[in-house]
């Protein structure tokens, strides 16, 4: 939690929307009550297509034509207390597909500079410190239009970037890009985000993307918010059935890398010890998630051998019947869930209060690094 | 056979020695097609634009009117204005009839719903997010068309092409609001018709060789712009 904490101290969040909605062809298509972002914040916005995840952002971002409701920046009710054009040239926003425009990669991201009318002779080492930044700087002189979609995204960032807005806004800007090249676009911009502490709101459908890049994930649906808050929290206790279907049923965890050991780390997890596979150096900062179908539970305690590198004493907190199966709530010093059978809670004499042994493996536990 | 071979050779001779009354028509036609172009380049971008870019009701029938004015007629667009600027008609006043300016405005008429045309269709044809993409950069309205004109440049271009092409040739509506004036009013296209007519074909060779060349040159450098700035 430590490393959450040190983003989302400030008093007055920088950006603050209260009763945003839109109505598009008579139907309400976003009914926000309230939704603020921190200075420095990273928040995913995650929601399956057509939850209102693009609205909610052109609308913060001032691009939505009619919305009622009211945006505050920095305290400042915009459009009353705080000129709309100011805000504007204060956000910056990027869409799914890269939109370049029809001339080099150097006019590209020098564009948003000219809006803003930034002095010509500063634009050129602006523009080629974002080139660098994310490694384009060989496309310089490129026509936008020979970019793969990789490379294009990359100027699409830069452009933004170049702007360095108090608060950007990126609307699924890698679900249109092939699994490689999304993955060290992803890299990439986690540790850009993590050097510039740009305050972002990001939407996307994947989870995984939303853990890695985010301190805080809000799921929506309908075009209303579900629930906001840390991602261990929505993902572990979702708010509701939506919620739960949609970030998965994975557990997740967060921990310290304490160090490596005969090809798996081992990491502190509320004082115990996880082994997980994965290359993380020590004192990194870890998010791990376990799927329960994958942790196994047993009476006798440390008795067989057993290839699990995992193994922790516990005790049920609850059991819910999910239909065909049933989950088995645990407290082994950290909140543990698994997935057993009928015939197993039989067998078992599973229940409330009973003490028992959770094991699963380290190849089962997939380790994200943490924002930090 | 000869009389061929012996009005193009005449024909260079007028060319070559730049002959004063061919060079006259020359820089007048170009003088008039160009300022008529020009204007209509003003108005017919700036209403396409207005028009590709805003949502109203009726839309559909104005884009469509304006599709239509791309075929006008130049001898209705001659009548047209003739009408307007005969000595007891509305705008008689002006004394407009038989004068270069009078040309100048019938061919604004013939080009101006040509580049509006093209410019609507130019401007539709570009991505919608495209203008949210400006915007979420921080650009004004004024900014934000300016870069959408900027990216249908090329299609702009065609619009220039069309509309210089289509006036410098035209020859109803010169006639009959310029009156063929010798050293005033006269153009390539109407004297090329009046040469004709009087069996001198030398020059109307001359004239019609020239009549080529420019529209020739003309497309050429605009053709050289647009190939650079096609990618690969």
């Amino acid at each position: 939690m430590s490393t959450i904490s040190t983003h989302t101290i400030s008093g007055v969040p920088i950006l603050e929307g209260r009763d945003l909605q839109v109505m598009r062809g008579g139907s309400q298509i976003l009914d926000v009550g309230r939704f603020s972002l921190s200075k420095g914040e990273v928040l995913s916005l995650i929601g399956p297509n057509g939850a209102g995840k693009t609205t909610l952002l052109m609308t913060l971002c001032y691009l939505t034509k009619a919305f009622r409701g009211n945006i505050f920046f920095k305290g400042k009710r915009v459009g009353e207390e705080y000129p709309v054009r100011e805000y504007r040239k204060s956000v910056a926003m990027i869409f799914q597909e890269p939109l370049l425009f029809n001339t080099t990669v150097l006019e590209n991201v020098a564009s948003g500079l000219k809006f803003h009318k930034v002095k010509k002779s500063s634009i050129e080492g602006i523009v080629d410190e974002n080139l660098q930044r994310f490694g384009i700087s060989h496309l310089k002189d490129r026509s936008a239009r020979t970019l793969s979609g990789g490379e294009a995204q990359r100027v699409n960032l830069a452009r933004v970037f170049a702007l360095n807005p108090d608060i950007l806004f990126l609307d699924e800007p890698f679900s249109a890009l092939d699994p490689p090249t999304r993955e060290s676009l992803i890299g990439d911009l986690e540790e850009i985000l993590r050097k510039s502490r740009t305050t972002t709101l990001f939407a996307t459908h994947d989870r995984i993307e939303a853990l890695r890049l985010s301190d805080r994930v809000a799921v929506m649906n309908d075009g209303k918010i579900l629930q906001m808050g840390y991602p261990e929290e929505v993902m572990n206790c979702p708010a509701n059935e939506f919620v739960a279907s949609f970030v998965g049923v994975e557990m997740i965890l967060r921990g310290r890398v304490l160090k490596e050991r005969d090809g798996a780390l081992v990491a502190s997890v509320a004082g115990h010890e996880i082994e997980a596979v994965g290359n993380y150096l020590p004192d990194e900062h870890v998010i791990l998630c376990i799927r329960p179908e994958n942790v196994t539970l047993s009476n006798n305690f440390s008795g067989a051998q057993t290839s699990a590198r995992n193994i922790f004493p516990g005790v049920i907190e609850k059991i819910t019947s999910l239909g065909l199966y049933y989950k088995v709530d645990m407290d082994c010093g950290f909140p543990l869930v698994a997935y057993v059978t009928k015939h197993s809670l039989e067998s078992m004499s599973l229940g409330a209060g009973k003490k028992i042994e959770a094991s699963f493996k380290a190849t089962a536990v997939h380790v994200l690094k943490a924002k930090g | 056979m000869e009389l061929i071979f012996e009005g193009i050779k005449k024909a260079f001779i007028l060319i070559f020695t730049l002959d004063p009354e061919v060079m006259g028509i020359t820089f007048l036609s170009l003088k008039v097609s160009g300022i008529a172009t020009s204007i209509s380049l003003l108005i017919g971008i700036s209403v396409g634009t207005a028009v590709a870019l805003s949502e109203f009701p009726g839309k559909k029938i104005v884009v469509s009117l304006i599709n239509t004015g791309m075929g006008l007629p130049p001898v209705v667009v001659g009548l047209f204005v003739s009408i307007l600027i005969w000595r007891n008609g509305p705008l008689g006043f002006l004394g407009l009839l038989y004068t270069p300016t009078a040309m100048i405005i019938a061919q604004t008429i013939i080009a101006t719903p040509i580049v509006m045309g093209i410019t609507v269709a130019a401007m539709q044809q570009l991505p919608k997010k495209l203008r949210l993409q400006i915007l979420a950069l921080g650009a004004t309205r004024t900014q934000m068309v300016w870069r959408l004109i900027k990216e249908a440049r090329l299609p702009l271009l065609a619009a220039v092409m069309a509309g210089f092409g289509g006036v410098i040739s035209e020859i109803g509506a010169s006639i009959m609001v310029g009156g063929n004036i010798k050293g005033y009013s006269r153009v390539l296209t109407t004297a090329t018709v009046m040469e004709t007519g009087r069996g001198n074909f030398d020059v109307a060779i001359a004239l019609s060789i020239i009549l080529l060349l420019l529209a020739y040159a003309i497309n050429l450098i605009l053709t050289h712009i647009q190939q650079r700035e096609r990618p690969r």
